[in-house]
């Protein structure tokens, strides 16, 4: 008898590690989203209808080896990455699926997605510049390109250039203007450069509002958070400020939080309707506030804290060009030493 | 006592295994060949990556030895106020992972930390202050991070070695200091250098820690290869390279200990009084290595918990914490017995393949964390494409069959943290003498009863240290434990890394905060165990 009870639990064990137990509609993604900003949503979804998401989070460098390795065989629908440039990535090979979808064509802005459908973005990451007031006038500000100047020496501060967000900033700059001219402008900014760069860009906030330099790039969302924490009154004295950069020029360099259908998606309905879902007026308010970036769906007004620091241009040359570009702006960035 | 040739490294073999087929896939890498990614490399990235990353290897060496051989001294043979505190709570620093350590003291002390903005409150705008964010500030965290295997090793050196060799030498009319130098250390050599293994491997293939600083080193090398230029196969070149290196480096080491023998008797002794300045000077090092590794963080992390806590926790944390300790814990058992079987192998067949075979299955804690994952994820993966149709015949449905197995997730670890076990009972190995083994024969032992009955016991400081700081590693690993978890079976490295991607490291501090205390667990019950046994 005991023998017996014994010899079930271990058939009952390996078939819980062998098998995973399904009993409804499942949609399973890997994510390299932060995965408190998309927990809230999915459970939403699942409330509303019955279908269990299974997240899977990682970098996305192993996320998509595995999806590689896994080929045929995996248990993904849905790719979420924080970056157009690994969405491309992924798509080049050919991890992702044409996503036929009326809505979402509706619902997301054509710079914000694959060209060939294969991906969506689902939320706008605006990397602009923030500026200490007591350090530099507004009015010394407009481009990107102008913060190669030598008249902003010791002045800048940048994040490093392993960040894909710079790397897609200078992609984009690339696409622009060609590789020459591109060289000159981030060989400019490393010279003006006040400290070595940082890891982080609240760290880089951090040092603009405390005087360590003048004018810095950041992702929007980061001063968000900053501002966030603080009162009305201490938001008003906060140093660093926000000057959206390249508004009487080409506009903001925008990246994309976004998602794919994997190729071999087992539930591609499922993983479809999922991203729909994530794009529709309802979704995408709490999608993009969770993190203070702004809604890719143009219809949805951004939170109020975003919003108070007014409309802005954004640059429309397609996402795509991102990932396209990114190596050749890494090895650019190689090359003038921008660390 | 003479056997084939082979002998020893077919027993070795199937453990040897377990890191060579990851090591296979990484060389296959060198099948697609990447010169146009090499060229870049080698023209704009590695000469700076390569003289970082030599300054890092002598920096850190200089550092933990520094750090751990003289608190290990201290707190082992010398008595003085304190002394039974610091003993263990000098190891806790081993539970605080690097980038953690890291972004804690940039937060602090950055010209936008708390200390220099108040001190510029006082005197104005001041930019001369030591930059944390520099060559000398990642020096600092590595050593403050990786010095406690020097120390626990160290210790385990001093107090099996007994006071008898110093009380020699002074006879023989060395002072103290003399003895020190000429005998206490010479004889700890393959305990200091087993721990200074430890603390390279780590450093070279630390990733976290190395990019809070924006200090490019081989490993940030490998990652910008694959994360950046969208380039693998490269990346996966350079980490063998990577592992070349550090293969060599420690056969060199294994070749320039030759045949000396550490053997050693244990005898309880008192131990040395410190007297006047020197106590103070003991205490106040250790109380200053405790203070900046382990309690100002810790005091940080308690901080920013007390403002995120809310947001987080809640019931799962339960399950966080029990999974957590059931994976590091029986990764932990399960890697000290091969490692012991790994030993014992060694001690039998003294042979050079086996010590050949054996040295390349503590390969894996030299392969950056990422890297390891895939070499291990790769193979599994396959596998899995030919099993899950043959499981499809059969009527299951899923797409995971070992992969997301927490069998392979085990195998994975104990992959990574061979080398964490080998090298401290490796060392204790050294303190049993061929006269005992040959005594322990003469008294009609046979070969099982050797191990149980000669080895086992005279190895266990060795293998409880080896223990402890595999469950300590296996908590706080982050790249296989993400990479090979099965689907909903997450860990508290699982949650820290889910709250800390983009940056949000301030809402990582409930998990951090509990891996840190939970690896506070093993070190009070190793510390009180090896008190017991303090000779």
């Amino acid at each position: 008898m005991q023998k017996n009870l014994l010899s079930r639990s271990v058939l009952a064990l390996a078939l819980a590690i062998l098998t995973t137990v399904s009993f409804a509609e499942t949609v399973t993604v890997y994510s390299a989203r932060n995965e408190q900003l998309i927990k809230p949503l999915f459970d939403q979804y699942t409330a509303e209808t019955g279908v269990e998401i299974k997240i899977l989070t990682d970098k996305e460098g192993p996320l998509l080896a595995r999806l590689q390795a896994e080929s045929t065989n995996t248990p993904a629908d849905v790719l979420i990455t924080v970056d157009a440039g690994n969405l491309w990535q992924a798509s080049s090979l050919g991890l992702l699926k044409t996503i036929n979808s009326k809505k979402l064509k509706n619902n997301i802005p054509a710079h914000l997605r694959d060209p060939k459908q294969q991906w969506f973005g689902l939320s706008i990451r605006a990397r602009t510049m923030i500026y200490n007031h007591t350090l530099i006038k507004v009015d010394q500000l407009s481009t990107y390109e102008q913060l190669a100047d030598p008249s902003f020496k010791d002045k800048l501060c940048l994040r490093t250039s392993k960040k894909v967000y710079n790397q897609s900033l200078v992609a984009m700059m690339i696409a622009q203007y060609g590789e020459p001219k591109t060289e000159n402008i981030i060989k400019g900014w490393v010279n003006n450069l006040a400290t070595d760069v940082f890891s982080d860009d609240t760290q880089l906030i951090e040092a603009v509002a405390a005087g360590q330099c003048a004018v810095g790039i950041v992702n929007t969302y980061y001063l968000g958070r900053i501002l966030n924490k603080l009162s009305a009154e201490q938001q008003a004295i906060y140093k660093a400020k926000l000057f959206w950069a390249n508004q009487k020029t080409n506009g903001v360099h925008v990246n994309v939080s976004g998602a794919g259908v994997t190729r071999y998606a087992k539930n591609e309905s499922g993983a479809i309707k999922l991203i729909e879902w994530l794009s529709s007026d309802k979704a995408q308010s709490i999608y993009a506030d969770k993190d203070l970036e702004y809604p890719a769906n143009p219809k949805i007004k951004a939170n109020s804290l975003v919003n108070s620091w007014g409309p802005f241009k954004q640059n429309l040359i397609n996402m795509n060009k991102a990932g396209e570009l990114q190596t050749s702006a890494v090895r650019l960035m190689d090359r003038v030493g921008y660390k | 006592m003479r056997y084939l040739p082979l002998r020893g490294a077919l027993y070795v073999a199937p453990i040897a295994l377990l890191t060579l087929i990851p090591l296979g896939m990484v060389l296959s890498a060198f099948l697609s060949p990447q010169t146009d990614i090499w060229m870049h490399l080698s023209e704009y990235v590695l000469p700076d990556v390569l003289k970082n990353t030599f300054i890092l290897m002598l920096g850190v060496s200089v550092g933990v030895l520094a750090l751990g051989v003289p608190l290990a001294w201290f707190t082992s043979i010398c008595e003085f106020p304190g002394r039974k505190f610091f003993s263990w709570s000098l190891v806790l620093p081993l539970a605080m992972p690097a980038y953690v350590l890291a972004f804690v003291h940039i937060v602090l002390l950055d010209f936008t930390g708390p200390i220099q903005t108040t001190l510029r409150q006082f005197i104005g705008h001041f930019n001369g202050f030591p930059r944390i964010r520099s060559t000398g500030g990642v020096l600092l965290i590595l050593s403050l991070s990786f010095y406690p295997y020097v120390y626990l090793l160290a210790r385990n050196a001093f107090l099996t070695q007994g006071k008898q060799a110093l009380e020699a030498a002074q006879i023989l009319g060395l002072s103290r200091q003399q003895g020190f130098w000429k005998v206490a250390l010479p004889m700890a050599r393959p305990w200091l250098i087993a721990g200074l293994t430890l603390a390279l491997m780590e450093t070279l293939a630390d990733f976290g820690a190395v990019s809070m600083f924006n200090f490019d080193t081989f490993t940030t090398a490998i990652y910008k290869s694959w994360f950046s230029l969208f380039n693998l196969p490269a990346a996966l070149q350079l980490a063998f390279i990577l592992v070349i290196f550090i293969f060599a480096l420690i056969s060199l080491e294994q070749w320039g200990r030759g045949t000396k023998q550490y053997q050693g008797r244990i005898i309880a002794t008192d131990r040395i009084q410190l007297r006047g300045w020197h106590r103070y000077l003991a205490t106040g090092l250790c109380s200053l290595v405790l203070i900046i590794a382990f309690i100002a963080p810790v005091v940080q992390l308690i901080i920013w918990t007390a403002t995120v806590w809310y947001e987080d926790f809640d019931s799962r944390y339960i399950g966080l914490i029990i999974r957590s300790v059931t994976i590091s814990l029986l990764t932990a058992c399960i890697v000290a017995t091969l490692a012991l079987i790994l030993v014992f192998i060694q001690r039998r067949f003294n042979q050079k393949t086996t010590r050949w075979l054996i040295r390349i299955a503590t390969l894996g804690y030299a392969v950056p964390g990422s890297v390891l994952a895939v070499g291990i994820f790769l193979p599994v993966a396959w596998l899995d494409n030919v099993l899950i149709p043959i499981t499809h015949t059969l009527g299951f449905t899923g797409y995971q069959v070992l992969k997301g197995s927490i069998a392979v997730m085990l195998l994975a670890l104990v992959t990574r943290f061979m080398a964490v076990a080998f090298q401290p009972i490796d060392s204790a190995m050294q303190r049993i003498s061929p006269n005992q083994e040959n005594a322990a024969r003469s008294l009609g032992l046979n070969q099982l009863q050797m191990i149980t009955r000669l080895y086992t016991p005279l190895l266990r400081g060795g293998i409880l240290t080896a223990v402890l700081m595999c469950f300590v590693d296996a908590m706080k690993e982050m790249p296989i434990t993400l990479m090979t978890h099965p689907f909903g079976w997450n860990t508290l490295a699982v949650r820290v890394f889910e709250l800390t991607s983009e940056g949000m490291w301030q809402n990582a501090a409930l998990p951090s905060l509990m891996i840190v205390l939970t690896g506070l667990i093993p070190v009070i019950i190793l510390v009180v165990n090896s008190e017991k046994t303090t000779y």
